[in-house]
């Protein structure tokens, strides 16, 4: 489903990315795990194609099709979805009214029909009881006011209600309490299927107690330097990311 | 500047003649020598800095002697919904075969006739809720003073529905562009309360010049809810000026829309005369093209307790230029004043800009004053965050700005104003949401 080969990216001239590989098949799920500032959220957002990420190298194939070349929306028609490290306040945006927009862009695209009021509304509701989220978040603006764990169960909830075949979740789990990581997890876990990939990157290995990965690579100073199964994450919840540097120095 | 005005005296010598009321031809005269004395502002005015009005003091307008209503289509501007009353004015002068009027206990006519007749209420408020000596443009409103609105509520009145006032412009040629000086004054009686939609339209791609003025005094707990909706084409030069007084615990709500005009130039004073006054300002504005919008508001808090909320906010395309001023002054004896005054504009364009200025006096020293102002683009996370959930640029883009004026659209509380705004909105940003 994707094909990253020697990605190079940076910021403002800065670069992050130095040579990414990385191969997802459809119904896998791959951890970026590393260290702070080894690029894990700069791989996120090149993937959903943040404007501040220029890609300076390399190529990726997102079903076979060049997903550099598109720009962020119709990253998402095609089924990408990121689910942010930061969710975005905006006030003055209805939260519903959004994601109506949104799902029916998609849909749009996919050939279904637009959903009409009822219909979203009866989906939403399904999806919010799912996630344990309060019906009242809906008519607010978009993530204002939101508590940090509402932000990251609402970026769960619009995953759960756009259905992407490709769900990136850019440390989704940090800063939940256990509760919150439980549900998020669920809402993962739920969504699972054999035509659906998933690319968890996160700093702690928490998430994948509850989310079992297929394979776990480790980034550091922008390359991956270790791919592995789930074991791997053990490894380094009990080493922590001390011994990379040794590793990439070496 | 000098033949110019010859003209104005020429204009006015043919066409404003005496004989409704001596009152009324004495005040003319006067505002007219005020007029040729002072003559137009310019950018060394304090109050005239950022705006040069050259477009209005460089050519010659003339008045047009005769309505032709079939000239413009009137009942597509017509304010949908049940109404009091629907006065429409056409070139400046009052159409009253197109003009309806329902409801019973308010007086609702045209200004001369109500001078002609005599009331009382004109003597006391007409060019004195807005003197002449207050700027050029009110003096030379009042020199060519003829037909207007007059609208006048008895104690205890109490409107269901709204009063709306049109004036038209047609833009048809009389051998030179034209010009109209709509004149609106508004007479609130203790406890009554109304709620008064003026809206200003013209036809695009014609110069024609439109120099309004609007005075209303609010008795005591009286409560006005105003609406200007200065739609004017994009051709058109128009100053406005709204001047209001309000009485012992009153409530006054001014909105003020500008979508259209060249040139645009809004003045709004609101005199809180009396303890315990509740004003807002509700102002939103969206420039394009090479047009400038100028919002010059003033709030005077003459006496103790009363509250005041302003709030304007700016969308600016293209080479739009925008300037806003807004002067809170709270006198000695206006202990208690809570004040509030919010200003945004959103730069759309890298050429728009902005002259914002908040200025505030304050000789009380138990008060609450705060004002904010901030000038931004639309924020490029948001931008991505939306498109990353697969809305198109264009429509994400449609979003922020329609959140950016969300809290002042949410305010205008008439349902049929409110709609109609957001439909222009849409309609003139349509063309302006494809930027990278």
């Amino acid at each position: 489903m994707l094909r990253v080969r020697q990605l190079h990216a940076g910021v403002s001239g800065r670069e992050i990315l130095r040579g990414i590989d990385l191969s997802i098949d459809a119904g896998e799920v791959h951890a970026i795990m590393g260290p702070n500032g080894s690029g894990k959220s700069t791989l996120a957002r090149v993937l959903a194609g943040h404007p501040e990420v220029q890609v300076t190298g390399g190529e990726v194939l997102y079903d076979g099709q060049d997903l550099l070349a598109m720009d962020p929306e119709s990253r998402a028609r095609a089924g990408v979805f990121m689910a942010f490290q930061y969710p975005v306040e905006i006030p003055g945006v209805n939260n519903a009214y959004f994601l109506k927009t949104a799902l029916n862009a998609i849909r749009s695209q996919r050939g279904q029909e637009a959903l009409d009021a009822l219909e979203f509304m009866e989906l939403v509701r399904e999806r919010m009881a799912r996630l344990g989220i309060d019906e009242a978040l809906l008519n607010r603006p978009v993530n204002e006011g939101f508590s940090g764990g509402e932000k990251k169960r609402n970026e769960i909830f619009q995953m759960a209600v756009l259905e992407p075949r490709l769900g990136i979740l850019d440390e989704t789990d940090s800063g939940l309490d256990i509760d919150a990581l439980k549900i998020v997890a669920h809402g993962v876990n739920a969504m699972r299927r054999a035509d659906r990939a998933f690319l968890l990157v996160t700093h702690y290995q928490r998430l994948l107690n509850y989310v079992v990965p297929d394979q776990v690579h480790v980034l550091a100073d922008g390359r991956i330097v270790r791919s592995g199964g789930k074991e791997l994450a053990f490894e380094l919840e009990e080493k922590g990311y001390g011994w990379l540097e040794t590793a990439v120095g070496g | 500047m000098g033949h110019i005005l010859d003209s104005y005296a020429a204009e006015w010598e043919r066409a404003i003649r005496p004989g409704v009321s001596p009152a009324l031809d004495r005040m003319r005269r006067i505002a007219f020598d005020h007029f040729m004395a002072r003559g137009f502002p310019t950018t060394r005015d304090e109050e005239w800095r950022f705006t040069s009005v050259s477009p209005i003091a460089d050519r010659v307008f003339g008045l047009i002697d005769e309505p032709h209503s079939d000239a413009f289509d009137i009942e597509s501007h017509r304010l949908p919904g049940p109404l009091a009353a629907e006065l429409i004015f056409v070139d400046g002068h009052y159409v009253s075969g197109a003009s309806r009027h329902t409801a019973q206990g308010l007086r609702v006519e045209s200004l001369v006739s109500a001078i002609g007749s005599g009331r009382e209420a004109i003597e006391r408020h007409l060019a004195r809720v807005a003197p002449f000596d207050r700027g050029p443009f009110v003096a030379l409103n009042t020199a060519f003073l003829s037909d207007g609105a007059y609208v006048e509520l008895p104690a205890g009145t109490v409107l269901e529905q709204p009063i709306h006032i049109l004036f038209v412009a047609t833009g048809r040629s009389v051998g030179q562009a034209t010009m109209s000086h709509p004149r609106v004054l508004v007479g609130l009686g203790p406890n009554s309360q109304a709620t008064i939609v003026e809206t200003y339209i013209g036809p695009d791609s014609v110069s024609y010049f439109t120099n309004a003025v609007t005075e209303a005094v609010l008795g005591e707990n009286a409560v006005l809810n105003h609406y200007t909706l200065e739609h004017e084409g994009n051709g058109a030069c128009h100053v406005g000026a709204i001047n209001v007084q309000a009485e012992r615990s009153a409530t006054c709500t001014l909105h003020a829309i500008s979508t259209g005009g060249a040139l645009v130039r809004n003045d709004v004073v609101a005199a809180l005369n009396g303890e315990g006054v509740d004003c807002t300002l509700n102002g939103l504005y969206l420039v394009d093209e090479q047009r400038l919008v100028d919002n010059h508001t003033t709030i005077d808090h003459a006496q103790p307790h009363c509250a005041s909320r302003e709030i304007y906010k700016g969308i600016l395309a293209d080479h739009a230029r925008g300037v806003f001023n807004g002067k809170i002054i709270v006198r000695p004896d206006a202990q208690k004043t809570d004040a509030k005054q919010t200003n945004r504009a959103l730069l759309l364009s890298e050429d728009a800009q902005i002259n914002t200025k908040p200025q505030l006096e304050i000789f009380a020293n138990d008060v609450k004053c705060t004002h904010g102002a901030a000038v931004g683009q639309l924020d490029d996370e948001a931008l991505f965050y939306l498109r990353s959930r697969g809305v198109n640029a264009a429509q994400a883009r449609r979003l922020l700005i329609h959140a950016f004026a969300a809290d002042v659209l949410n305010r205008l509380k008439l349902e049929p104003v409110r709609a109609g705004v957001e439909a222009r909105l849409q309609r003139q940003l349509a063309g302006k949401l494809r930027v990278a």
